[in-house]
């Protein structure tokens, strides 16, 4: 087992158009995601976080360069099957991944899939609808849900196939605050006590500030890696790509352009305070 | 407004034909149906009707709701029952005006049509509200197994049927959306006559078939994601067994079309 459960080498795309060449949408992409890390990527609408993320399980195949996952390359056609179920992947809109007319017909679909026997399949969807707090809900009609719960099935949905990763694409977009919360609880829960690998593709800098790691993307390429509170430190470069960093962030931005001598990298609004106690005493 | 439409009705419950296997009631209905197109006169019309008033009984959908099942299609019935009074033209003549002429013959014969249609509504309909409809998609599927052999994707069609079950109430919450939102934009979807009403449609079809195409691409990926591959391999979550009582059943109801035949073909009953 490596300590990389993917590896991104020098990644080059671009979607195919029998017309015209199109421009590349990644352009040269590395990065190597831990095992048991939690990964944000950020960046503006068409940086190609998307594309990217489909890259991580073998939906898109990369033009130059290699995706390997756990040590495969993606390109291995005959290992498919192994390479999904390791990396799972759930999309921004719920209804569009669920399969299924009853919550744990759909949970049960991925274990289905790979031949699970019966019975174990019933144990993973009683301990995945467990994880993602909807076991009141197993035999609910799915369009009956809110959207936060039909994102949590879609969670416990890739969960019951057992990945050690899954990838997010801004799995919260769609939703209501409350609904947002549950389903960000749910993901940190996953990463810490499950030990599942978490990528997170997001808009929302405070669930960026959850990672401990942020890559932000422009323009097909990675331009900032590293913890978030480093990274926001990139203040103006941030600003400059068409990101906004967090309210907090900003806020000392503001006073330390203004001459107030504060540190930029705290993330919460008690350390924000804190450094402009500390400045202003 | 569209919520109103309800597709393969389900009545859950917990009654023993809700319990029965879905292969054992599809094979019973057809069993039941086949049946009912070989019985004569009374006799055997009054045996299956025992029998349907026995399973309707027991699945404790009541009759009310067998009856409201009948409406969308009480034009057809009344309509055979008016075409066959008037072509049978055998036994005595009771009635003549013009060419309508009303026989004891069509008079029978009418009759028991529009009971055996009815009969037969109920039956079906005694299938959808006691059987789940994944179920029933199982229970297809696992009947048709067999065909799997002549290369029929018998799997494909199952799976096929049961997304487009799961998709029905989406689509039909999205329809209700795009109406309101064509609304607001001025679009009438109520005056005009039949070909007015049939153009302000289009607004309507056009975003919603987009928005299903685009759907269906997105749910194809998740899927893929989710490690479909097909029906090779495939295990379930719940597996259909086939238990004491479904063997019970089906031999009676062998035993009833038995019986049906006999009489209707033997004592002409
Ligand atoms: N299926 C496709 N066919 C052709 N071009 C595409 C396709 N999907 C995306 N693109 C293009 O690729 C680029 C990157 O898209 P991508 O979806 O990866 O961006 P993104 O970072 O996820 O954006 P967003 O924040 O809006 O989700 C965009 O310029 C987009 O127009
Ligand atoms: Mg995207």
């Amino acid at each position: 087992m490596s300590k990389e459960i993917i590896e991104i080498k020098d990644v080059t795309f671009r979607y195919p158009d029998v017309e015209k060449e199109t421009p590349l949408v990644l352009n040269g992409v590395t990065l190597a995601i831990d095992q048991g890390s939690f990964v944000a990527v950020l960046g503006h609408n068409g940086s190609g976080k998307s594309t990217l993320a489909k890259h991580m399980n073998a939906i898109y195949l990369p033009e130059g360069g290699t995706v390997y996952v756990d040590g495969i390359s993606t390109a291995e056609e005959e290992r498919l099957l192994d390479i999904r179920r390791t990396v799972g992947m759930v999309f921004q809109n719920p209804d569009n991944q669920i399969v299924a007319n009853v919550v744990e017909e759909d949970v049960a679909f991925a274990p289905e899939n790979l031949g699970v026997p019966s019975e174990e399949i019933r144990e993973r969807v009683d301990r995945t609808l467990e994880l993602v707090g909807m076991s009141k809900y197993a035999k609910h009609a799915p369009h009956l849900l809110s959207g936060g719960q039909k994102q949590r099935i879609a969670i416990a949905g890739v969960i019951a196939m057992e990945p050690r990763c899954i990838v997010l694409d801004e799995p919260t977009a769609m939703l209501d605050p409350i609904g947002r919360e549950d389903v960000l609880r749910t993901i940190t829960k996953l990463n810490r006590e499950q030990g599942i690998t978490v990528v997170l593709i997001t808009h929302h800098m405070d669930e960026a500030a959850l990672a401990d790691r942020l890559v932000v993307m422009d323009h097909g390429k990675v331009i900032q890696d590293g913890p978030p509170r480093e990274v926001f430190q990139h203040v103006e470069e941030l600003t400059r790509r068409g990101l906004t960093v967090p309210e907090t962030v900003g806020l000392l931005h503001q006073l330390r352009e203004n001459g107030v001598n504060v540190p930029l990298d705290a993330l919460s609004v008690e350390e924000c305070a804190e450094a402009i106690y500390a400045a202003l005493r | 407004m569209l919520k109103d439409i309800t597709l393969g009705q389900f009545f859950p419950g917990d009654t023993i034909v809700h319990r029965l296997d879905p292969r054992t009631k599809i094979l019973m209905v057809i069993i039941y149906i086949v049946a009912l197109f070989q019985a004569k006169w009374f006799v055997t019309y009054g045996i299956l009707l025992v029998f349907l008033a026995i399973a309707v009984r027991f699945s404790k959908v009541g009759a009310k709701a067998l009856m409201r099942g009948m409406k969308p299609v009480l034009f057809i019935l009344i309509f055979t029952g008016v075409l066959n009074l008037f072509y049978n033209t055998a036994g005595t003549i009771l009635w003549h005006w013009g060419i309508f002429t009303v026989t004891t013959g069509g008079i029978r014969v009418a009759f028991f049509m529009v009971i055996r249609i009815m009969m037969l509504i109920s039956g079906t309909f005694l299938l959808t509200y006691t059987t789940s409809p994944i179920l029933l998609t199982d229970g297809i599927e696992c009947l048709l197994g067999p065909l799997k052999k002549l290369r029929v994707p018998v799997h494909e069609l199952a799976m096929m049927m049961s997304i487009a079950l799961r998709f029905i109430p989406t689509l039909i919450e999205e329809t209700d959306k795009i109406m309101s939102a064509q609304k607001a934009r001025g679009a009438d979807f109520d005056s005009g006559n039949l070909i007015d009403k049939a153009k302000a449609l289009i607004p309507l079809l056009v975003p919603l078939f987009v928005s299903a195409f685009r759907r269906a691409d997105e749910l194809a990926t998740a899927m893929e994601c989710r490690c479909y591959h097909g029906g090779e391999g495939r295990t379930r979550l719940r597996q259909l067994v086939y238990t004491g009582k479904d063997w019970i059943t089906l031999i009676s109801g062998l035993a009833l079309l038995a019986v049906v035949c006999v009489l209707a073909y033997g004592f002409g009953l």
